[in-house]
């Protein structure tokens, strides 16, 4: 497949179709409006189809139809528009409907700002709605991981009937870079997953009681409450050995950056930079930010390491929290930050290492 | 012998209904059951269930459901029906969730034309939750959140669903019906085929506002609530077709 020069936003959209996604519904936010944009010319050609909500909580409730119905579905927004989608996401991870939706994240709190930030982190992986469920939260650092996220968040979905949250941010979005497109489904590999998903989907099905499709986001039963509780629960402890982390030179580093998402990809070229000058630096990238790769922050190490520099587009730094229950106190936490939409620059984050091994 | 009434199979046999004695919202459901039946699409049923009382009946009906996030059942049935045109989609949903909290799903589903049907339960009040206000409960009628009854300058007045979506191009057929006697539970069945035969024909979006009583709440027995429906409720909700595409020329 050739390389294309593609916006973040059109190549998530455009992965997302060719992974067989055939519904999508969303609501105009910037900065990721060129997602239902493409989806509304795009769908329609494949025989897919493209539905305006009227608001993110209908997109949203939306894609939980449809992938009821047994579509490969998806919806985007940004940050205030994924707080109105927790309500259908939830439904979804209690009904165990497979669904992808995107955030490209912006400043925050309230309406915030347009421009990137990294502020939905414990939101995104620690909450995403009521009720104490977890999802896959893939965090891209390039448009080609987003693209390569895209279609592993689909197969996820359809593979544990659960939501998978895609979190990108602003960067990720807008910025234009070549990438390898997937192959894209046929016809009839679509046909076969919807076919596949027909003796849950609630499309119809012949009158006889054991075999109707009942979605159940709830149940008055409190006893298959619980055991629906445990059943999910263990379905989050086996994600753990899923983890996908990128581990970049950190056999014999002094000090550790640690960032996802578009601030791993800054710190990496920072680690770059700083060892260019001497300074042995490595860095821990997250690929999933839930599973979170504790293992890999076990492989560090520590008798080298001055300290851990964590990297994020956020104040209050959140992603912290994270790296901090995975460090353990083997090695102190530093953190170089910024927020409002204000991207991390190289230089920033080249400082903050550099203090931190020069003292 | 010849067999002249039957049970509708679309209830589970060995069920038991979770609704409250005279609670007419077995009634439709019974409704709901024979009409797919007679119109032969019980296999291509899927019933989106609001959240209320309506709920209680997802575990004895027999054919596909799923329950949509409170008001958001025109939504999820969007989502079905434009991935699934063979599928017979339709929701079930009280006046809380239809027309309060759902307000905005429901307007826009009905502006779109989806080719859904909506079985509204106007009862009056919140059944669920034990009779809170709803945007259906009638001026000096007492809820568990008014209870001097409901005043107009605090609460605004009670609103319409069948008349504010008529105020809409797309909308193929808004029918007001009620349980409340033999011959209104006739129409409400005429009704309801007729809603899903238009969706069949692929005519677009089909309501049929059902007036019911909630006996529990209104604080009344079965037999005094059908007085009720009748000397208080129907003349603020008149019954009969407000819109019909097919009648227009
Ligand atoms: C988001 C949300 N808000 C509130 C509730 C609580 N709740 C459950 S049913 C209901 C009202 C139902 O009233 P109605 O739609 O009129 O149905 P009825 O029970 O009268 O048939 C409410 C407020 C909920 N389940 N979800
Ligand atoms: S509370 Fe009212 S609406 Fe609910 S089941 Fe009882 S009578 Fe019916
Ligand atoms: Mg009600």
């Amino acid at each position: 497949m050739a390389r294309v020069f593609m916006k973040g936003t059109e190549a998530i959209a455009e992965a997302a179709v060719r992974a067989g996604c055939r519904f999508f519904a969303g609501y105009p936010i910037t900065p990721q409006n060129e997602v239902p944009e493409y989806m509304s010319r795009r769908l329609p050609e494949v025989g897919g189809v493209f539905v305006q909500g009227e608001s993110e909580v209908a997109s949203v409730n939306m894609v939980y139809g449809a992938a009821s119905a047994g579509t490969r579905a998806m919806t985007s927004s940004s940050s205030p528009g994924i707080s109105l989608k927790s309500e259908g996401i939830s439904y979804c991870a209690a009904a165990r409907i497979p669904m992808v939706y995107a955030n490209f994240a912006r400043g925050g709190p309230g309406v915030g700002s347009i421009q990137p930030a990294q502020m939905d982190y414990l939101q995104a992986t620690k909450a995403s709605g009521n009720g104490g469920f977890r999802m896959p939260v893939l965090a891209p650092a390039t448009v080609q991981e987003a693209v390569d996220l895209t279609v592993l968040a689909f197969d996820w979905a359809d593979r544990d009937r659960t939501p998978v949250l895609l979190l990108a941010d602003g960067v990720i979005g807008t910025m234009m870079e070549p990438v390898q497109l997937p192959e894209a489904k046929t016809d009839e590999e679509v046909a076969a997953i919807k076919e596949s998903k027909k003796s849950w989907a609630c499309i119809g099905h012949p009158l006889d009681y054991a075999h109707r499709a009942w979605i159940q986001p709830g149940n008055w039963s409190t006893l298959v409450m619980q055991q629906v509780n445990e059943e999910a629960a263990a379905m989050y402890k086996s994600w753990q050995k899923e983890a996908k982390v990128e581990e970049y030179k950190t056999e014999d580093a002094e000090i550790i950056l640690t960032a996802y998402g578009i601030c791993g990809r800054i710190a990496k070229s920072a680690v770059n930079l700083l060892r260019a000058e001497g300074i042995k630096a490595g860095l821990v990238r997250p690929i999933t930010v839930f599973p979170f790769p504790y293992a890999a922050y076990d492989r560090i190490d520590y008798s080298k390491v001055k300290a851990i520099l964590d990297v994020e587009m956020s104040i209050p730094a959140l992603f912290v929290e994270d790296v901090d229950a995975a460090v353990k106190g083997r090695a102190p936490i530093e953190t170089c930050l910024c927020s409002g939409g204000n991207i991390m620059s190289r230089e920033a984050v080249i400082k903050a290492a550099k203090k931190v091994v020069e003292g | 012998m010849n067999k002249i009434y039957t049970r509708t199979k679309t209830i589970q046999e060995d069920k038991v209904s979770g609704f409250c004695p005279g609670c007419m919202h077995s009634t439709v459901m019974k409704l709901i059951g024979e009409a797919l039946e007679e119109l032969n699409v019980v296999d291509k049923a899927s019933c989106v269930l609001g959240i209320g009382c309506c709920g209680l009946q997802m575990d004895y009906m027999a054919y596909d459901n799923t329950t949509a996030p409170h008001g958001r059942a025109c939504a999820v049935a969007t989502g079905i029906k434009r991935t699934n045109p063979d599928s017979l989609v339709f929701t079930y949903q009280g006046d809380g969730d239809f027309a309060s909290i759902g307000l905005a799903e429901s307007m826009s589903a009905a502006n779109r034309g989806e080719n859904i049907t909506v079985i509204f339960i106007n009862n009056g009040i919140y059944g669920m939750t034990g009779g809170q206000l709803a945007p259906t409960t009638l001026i000096g009628m007492k809820a568990s959140t008014a209870p001097k009854g409901r005043i107009a300058e605090e609460h605004g007045y009670p609103m319409h669903m069948c008349e504010i979506l008529n105020q809409l191009t797309a909308p193929y057929y808004l029918e007001r019906t009620s349980c409340n006697n033999p011959a209104n539970v006739a129409k409400t069945k005429n009704a309801i085929k007729k809603a899903f035969q238009n969706q069949l024909d692929g005519k677009g979006f089909s309501m049929v506002e059902i007036v019911t009583g909630c006996p529990t709440n209104w604080g009344m027995d079965p037999l005094k609530s059908l007085e009720f429906i009748e000397e208080k409720m129907l003349p603020e909700f008149p019954l009969g077709v407000i819109r019909d595409r097919s009648k227009e020329a």
